[in-house]
């Protein structure tokens, strides 16, 4: 069919592409910019927290002469954080968690020759661009980008006089945020409509790669969640712009009294956390279809449970749906809701607790490869266990009452969903660069970027717990105006050494990146003697995946290890891939 | 042009790391897989982060003890929170122990050694029905037993003779208002603020004249308070951790809760795990030269609410009820205030 193809330019193959391999890519790039600039603020914030009357010349050098000679002032604290956590959450766990691997993995291992809609996909890319060049461009404006947290809630981000950062700072976020939005619905619907229909002979759905699931379930939840989080912003413009009063009512600012009347930010709180808090789970599903399909395969065993896994994926998804009100037990919602949520929000540690049983059973008699993308996936479960436990706390209505908004919040999402997701992401990259470039990662630069973050993730957030449980707010942009604090100071110092260490430890990770891409080992052509499908396709990317016909698929993708009666293994290797038709007699699963 | 030139140390980096790596000759083509020995080191090296990990959370737990809120709850609704939470941290804490001390120790145990086969174990429905019913049995408990202490805590509608007062947030700063000797809060909206009638009482409301505003928080032991919480502009949060109290301030609504007070300021300032924590912050006050620290009970902004939340406070005051009276007799009323 090659030679059939019309002819690729520049433009066409590298800017405006339509084929899933380089949209991944873009996906991937992108995100790892944006993951830097995010990364880069919370290590300048990290420092104005522990020396608080310190100059650095760093923070003068790029925040600006407005900095009171290199000290933060609390406008810029608080935009870096509303920033860090806004390109964390959305550019780099949604857009580049998801739109990497879904793009990358989805045709590869369903058997297909691209994406449902490849027109649709560049269209996704773009968006997610503008949407990105906005947001950077909003670092850059007089009032200073958005500064009321990442949640935006009204009226702090509705009135300009309440603060500089909602000014033209917010308005910019909302045009990002809705191309974002935009974005993230045409590639999910794309993934949906791929998944469904473009499915290669005998690839059945209870044959899918956990990770082909996990990206499935997580567009459903996308395409549910995400344009209700579009109209709470567009209800806000119209208050910021025109004049109605959806989340406003009887405010009386800066000397005077404004004419919004009837309005209820509590509104504005529930539309919100309808996306928010889904959106946890768009962010770590896919984390855990990679760390699965990971895990499998370096345990050279197969994933255990692979039915409870998308039983508990789905029911996750469900549950997802259903617990936003978490978020609000102390916003003045009546207690009874609160009831409700806190029982719909435990309910959901059952269908974790199974996942992360399994995946510790299938690290059982397992023959562990311990490369870097297997380290990668063992610090997953193992920080999602650490954060994940406190949200039985957060989740508790009563217990939230003490809790909420202090740092005890800022170190549980950190470590379930930040930490786990970004794990879960590096695992990806680890194990699928060969498919990606055609060349392998440095090893010892893998190990080494692994140890350095993996320590210094659990120096940061673990004793963040504990200045939560001190009674410290969040979103302070210094503690010293309370004596009370003072005695936090030097958990403040350790977490800050650990974040700078943990901050800088990335850079082994981009030199890795991109001189391996350059300069690396050719990669053969299944690295990781993997079942899975993309390992059936010519290193070199070609347009259509598979040179010839489309592969059959005859079994599921976990046949690791897998003897047969006289306890021999199958052509005496330890995996079967999903191509390779059932010998006479074999129990299929 | 400074930022500049961080940004090329920062790509110099970069350079230098690669540059390093090839002197190593750590480049060359190496087994795309990893090694017997590769997996040896890291299997050890994943039994140290165990170890560093358990480490992490001993160290926190003892010598952090101190930092952390002093373990006697300044409310009565408190002890219930108090119960709730140690509860559910030893549980987190003996579930943490246990999966993480699996997850590190099979990682180690079972790293890949060349002959070695691993076996296929690919499903157990008993092993799975294991782990889905244990958890829904101890989460039904937990969930039982945390709605019951939420229905204490935030259930006040049988209090006898509350004291009613009117907590009242603004950018960047917290007023009150007692409801007097009518019980009864006026009405209060944003139309009305004007000159001292800082917090908007509509003074035509008769129940308003006996109103007693406020800028310290005093309490009264033992008697029920049922808070009004109310904001000007965006929403506050009044954050009371040593009361386990907390509640967001809205704008254009009431919001409610109510706790009584068990503990004086001054039982508190006697509190052992007050004396140690004062002790430690008056050190370190020393060492800088700042004033030393005196105990005493906080109301805190909770919610991001503009450029100054991290200072926005106000002092509460927990006296026995005959002294609470005697200063609440000795203040202005709204009427008094504006005439």
């Amino acid at each position: 069919m090659s030679e059939h193809h019309h002819k690729e330019t520049f433009v066409t193959k590298f800017i405006f592409s339509q084929d899933h391999k380089m949209i991944s890519k873009q996906f991937l790039i992108t995100g790892m910019i944006m993951g830097t600039i995010a990364l880069f603020m919370s290590m300048l914030f990290r420092l104005q927290l522990s020396f608080p009357d310190t100059s650095f010349s760093i923070i003068e050098a790029f925040l600006g002469k407005g900095q009171d000679g290199g000290i933060m002032t609390p406008d810029t604290y608080m935009s870096l954080v509303t920033i860090h956590g806004t390109i964390m959450v959305f550019f780099v766990l949604t857009a580049g968690l998801s739109g990497t691997f879904s793009n990358l993995l989805i045709p590869f291992q369903i058997g297909a020759r691209d994406m449902a809609s490849g027109f649709m996909n560049m269209i996704s890319y773009w968006l997610f661009f503008i949407s990105s060049v906005i947001m950077v461009i909003s670092l850059f404006i007089q009032t200073g980008p958005a500064s009321g947290g990442w949640t935006i809630y009204p009226p702090l981000s509705a009135l300009p006089q309440a603060m500089s950062g909602s000014g033209l700072g917010m308005t910019l976020w909302l045009v990002s945020m809705a191309l974002f939005i935009a974005s993230s619905l045409i590639g999910a619907l794309n993934y949906i409509v791929t998944v469904l229909n473009l499915r290669t002979l005998g690839m059945k759905m209870i044959r899918l790669p956990l990770t082909i699931w996990a990206f499935f379930v997580t567009a459903i939840i996308g395409v549910v969640s995400f344009p209700v989080l579009l109209s709470a912003a567009l209800l806000l413009i119209f208050d910021r712009s025109f004049g109605t009063s959806f989340y406003l009512s009887d405010i009386f600012i800066q000397g005077e009294v404004l004419h919004y009347q009837g309005g209820s930010p509590i509104l504005f709180e529930h539309l919100f956390w309808f996306l928010g808090h889904p959106e946890v789970y768009i962010v770590i599903l896919p984390a855990m279809g990679i760390v699965s399909e990971v895990m499998a395969t370096n345990a050279r065993k197969p994933i255990f449970g692979y039915r409870a896994m998308i039983g508990s994926i789905i029911a996750i998804a469900f549950l997802s749906t259903v617990v936003w009100g978490h978020h609000m037990f102390v916003t003045g919602m009546n207690p009874f809701l609160g009831s409700v949520f806190t029982f719909t929000t435990l309910l959901i540690a059952i269908p974790s607790a199974v996942k992360a049983f399994n995946w510790i059973t299938t690290l059982w008699k397992g023959n562990l490869q311990l490369n870097t993308a297997m380290l990668f996936s063992i610090g997953f479960v193992s920080t999602f266990i650490t954060g994940g436990l406190t949200g039985i706390v957060l989740g508790d209505s009563a217990l939230d009452i003490n809790v909420h908004d202090t740092y005890f919040v800022v170190a549980h999402f950190h470590l379930v969903m930040g930490v786990s997701a970004i794990f879960g992401m590096f695992a990806g990259i680890y194990h699928w660069f060969p498919k990606m470039y055609g060349r392998m990662m440095n090893k010892d630069l893998g190990y080494l970027h692994f140890w350095l973050t993996c320590i210094s993730a659990y120096g940061v957030f673990f004793p963040m717990h504990f200045i939560g449980l001190a009674g410290l707010p969040r979103r302070y942009y210094t503690n010293t105006a309370f004596p009370i604090f003072d005695d936090l100071l030097h958990i403040n110092h350790v977490m800050t050494i650990f974040a700078l260490i943990g901050g800088l430890a990335q850079i082994l990770f981009f030199a890795n990146f991109f001189f391996s891409m350059k300069k690396g080992p050719k990669a053969p052509q299944n690295p990781w003697h993997s079942n899975s499908l993309e390992w059936t396709t010519p290193i070199e990317h070609i347009h259509g995946n598979w040179p010839g016909e489309l592969p059959t698929v005859h079994r599921w993708a976990y046949d690791y290890s897998k003897t047969d009666e006289n306890g021999e293994l199958y052509n005496g290797q330890d995996f079967t891939p999903q191509i390779v038709p059932p010998r006479a007699g074999e129990e299929m699963l | 042009m400074k930022a500049l030139f961080f940004i090329l140390i920062f790509i110099a980096l970069i350079v230098a790391c690669w540059q390093f790596v090839k002197l190593l000759g750590l480049t060359k083509v190496q087994n795309s897989t990893a090694t017997e020995k590769e997996n040896n080191i890291n299997g050890w090296l994943l039994l140290g982060l165990m170890v560093f990990i358990y480490g992490l959370m001993l160290t926190s737990m003892f010598r952090g003890r101190s930092v952390l809120l002093p373990r006697l709850s300044a409310s009565l609704e408190g002890y219930h929170i108090d119960n709730l939470f140690i509860i559910t941290m030893c549980l987190i804490f003996t579930v943490q122990f246990i999966t993480q001390f699996l997850i590190f120790y099979y990682s180690f145990k079972y790293r890949g050694i060349n002959d070695r086969k691993a076996i296929f174990f690919a499903d157990s429905s008993k092993l799975e029905a294991i782990w889905t019913i244990i958890p829904a049995i101890v989460l039904t408990l937990l969930i039982g037993y945390g709605l019951w202490t939420w229905n204490e805590v935030m259930d006040s509608s049988n209090a006898k003779d509350p004291l009613v007062v009117e907590v009242y947030a603004k950018q960047y700063k917290w007023e009150a208002r007692y409801a007097g000797a009518d019980k009864t809060l006026g009405q209060g909206n944003v139309n009305y603020i004007k000159d001292l009638n800082t917090m908007g009482v509509n003074m035509e409301d008769a129940y308003a004249k006996d109103d007693v505003p406020t800028t310290v928080l005093y309490l009264p032991k033992g008697r029920k308070v049922v808070f009004n919480f109310r904001s000007q502009d965006v929403i506050h949060s009044a954050y009371m951790p040593h009361f386990r109290a907390q509640m967001n301030c809205v704008p254009g609504m009431i919001t409610h809760f109510a706790f009584t007070p068990a503990v004086t300021t001054e039982e508190m300032r006697k509190n052992d795990d007050i004396i140690t924590k004062v002790n430690n912050i008056n050190i370190l006050r020393k060492e800088k030269g700042a004033e030393p620290y005196e105990f005493d009970y906080l109301l805190l902004c909770n919610k991001i609410c503009g450029s100054s939340h991290y200072n926005m406070q106000m002092k509460v005051v927990v006296v026995e009820e005959a002294a609470f009276n005697t200063w609440l007799a000795s203040q202005k009323t709204m009427a008094q205030l504006l005439n």
